[in-house]
């Protein structure tokens, strides 16, 4: 569904990522993994267009993404930092948001009613806490019955019970037959989600392995573990 | 875009600053027209105004109100949007607000006092500037990412343009007046959008009489209708190039 060939990004000197290739299908529920700064949001942003890699090409659904922008209507992309015009109010971003997809029905509005955003329309985007402010990404990725669900951090900030709530609906998604891309550092948060692991360094793809696979492999029964025993043996 | 330029437009307008510079010009513009006995020395009076202030809002207004936008444009760049669209809308949705607050506050006004010709010609060359300067600004906030960085740039083209142009053009004139520099300063003032506009402005008035050889000279090479074509296509090219670099620039901007 969405196939990466050789992209390579510098910041200044900096290789965030280093001819990578990748292919994602539908289906699957990935989970990228990686130390900080090894580019997985540089990635993620590659894929929705925001950030544009120097070499190779991204192909959703067998066409390119360059110079087009329709494809991300297929795409549900919760940010890892939620960056929202700071004088709206809650209800006028998902007003705004609704009007600019020019989806106005059949909404999912499931987690809209979960988190009760309702009774929040009216609070100013710069008030909101980390938290709620990472409730909003989470109601506007899951509203347009995406295709694809691009999630960066998404538990991160949230208190039990609303994560809780997003990962039911993530695994909801997942038997719906969408393609879910995870950033996450919660390793065991993982493990009841993703059908399969991504791990990269330093901007390079060092593993793209089925979840069964890696457990058998490496004989450990949780991600967490299978990942550090094979980062040991990597090093050894 | 229309969709894009709506939020954009909304976003504008209920920053309560363009508002007060609506209000601010009006004032400016009555009370000019109201002292002064003679409508000719009002239209000066509101021209020397005009050519400080308009360049000046409209330049800082906009560079921070697009460092301020950053949030808004990554939001909308992460949803199917064009981005050349959404650039765009936020240069049409900052003229169209600076230009309505330049012929709201100044152009009622004029067009009451002055007599018809030097009212358009004023409209004219205030919407020119108006959008010249959002163009400008929209430039500088493409070369850093350092919104006091953008800011101090800005100031520093209004500067430029407003007050040291002027001074470089008229020590060059005191120091060469021995030698035939007429159309050297002809050139010059071309090249900076607030000088082609005072001048197109005071060949409208009867002041221009009291410019003497150089007025004279003014009044050949911009007072005739090819010069007057020749002097907007200019001005046009000062909205144009910016924003185009800008626009090329924001295209492989990565957020």
């Amino acid at each position: 569904m969405i196939k990466i060939e050789n992209i390579t990004k510098h910041f200044g000197r900096f290789r965030a990522l280093n001819n990578l290739s990748i292919e994602l299908n539908k289906g699957e529920c990935i989970a990228l993994i990686g130390p900080n700064g090894c580019g997985k949001t540089t990635l993620i942003k590659s894929i929705l267009g925001m950030v544009l890699p120097e070499l190779g090409t991204i192909k959703f659904d067998g066409k390119s993404i360059k110079n087009d922008n329709e494809y991300r209507k297929h795409i549900g992309y919760m940010p890892q930092i939620g960056r929202y015009p700071e004088n709206m109010t809650i209800g006028q971003v998902i007003e705004m948001i609704k009007g600019i997809r020019n989806h106005t029905n059949d909404l999912d509005t499931e987690l809209y009613e979960k988190f009760e955003i309702e009774k929040m329309l009216n609070k100013k985007m710069r008030t909101l806490s980390g938290g709620t402010t990472q409730k909003v990404s989470a109601v506007l990725a899951f509203m347009f019955q995406s295709k694809v669900f691009i999630l960066d951090e998404p538990t991160a900030g949230l208190d039990p019970i609303s994560s809780e709530i997003l990962k039911n609906k993530i695994i909801d998604a997942k038997n719906k037959g969408c393609l879910i891309l995870i950033t996450s550092h919660l390793l065991s948060e993982l493990d009841d989600l993703v059908t399969q692991i991504v791990f990269m360094q330093e901007g390079k793809l060092i593993l793209h392995e089925n979840v069964e696979i890696l457990k058998e492999k490496t004989g450990e029964a949780t991600i967490a573990k299978s990942i550090i025993h094979l980062l040991k043996t990597q090093r050894a | 875009m229309i969709r894009v330029l709506k939020y954009v437009a909304l976003d504008i307008l209920k920053n309560k600053i363009i508002i007060a510079y609506t209000i601010m010009l009006a004032l400016f513009a009555w009370s000019a027209f109201s002292l002064e006995d003679n409508e000719s020395k009002g239209v000066l009076t509101v021209l020397n105004i005009v050519l400080l202030t308009v360049p000046l809002v409209s330049i800082l207004f906009s560079t921070i109100y697009i460092y301020n936008s950053s949030e808004f444009i990554e939001l909308l760049i992460s949803n199917p949007v064009n981005r050349g669209m959404v650039w765009k809308a936020l240069f049409i949705g900052l003229s169209l607000s600076m230009v309505t607050a330049y012929i709201v506050g100044v152009g009622i006004p004029l067009l009451l006092f002055a007599n018809f010709a030097t009212a358009i010609m004023m409209v004219a060359t205030g919407i020119m500037l108006s959008m010249i300067f959002v163009s400008v600004a929209f430039l500088c906030s493409m070369f850093t990412r350092d919104k006091a960085k953008g800011i101090g740039v800005s100031i520093m083209l209004w500067l430029y343009f407003a007050l040291l142009f002027d001074g470089i053009v008229l020590f060059l004139f005191f120091q060469f007046a021995d030698y035939p520099i007429e159309k050297i300063v002809v050139i010059l003032s071309a090249l900076s959008p607030v000088d082609l506009s005072r001048i197109l402005i005071l060949l409208k008035l009867d002041v221009s009489a009291m410019l003497g050889f150089s007025g004279a000279i003014f009044q050949n090479y911009f007072g005739s209708n090819w010069g007057l074509v020749l002097s907007f296509a200019l001005l046009g090219l000062w909205i144009a190039v910016p924003f185009a670099i800008s626009l090329r620039k924001f295209k492989k901007k990565d957020l």
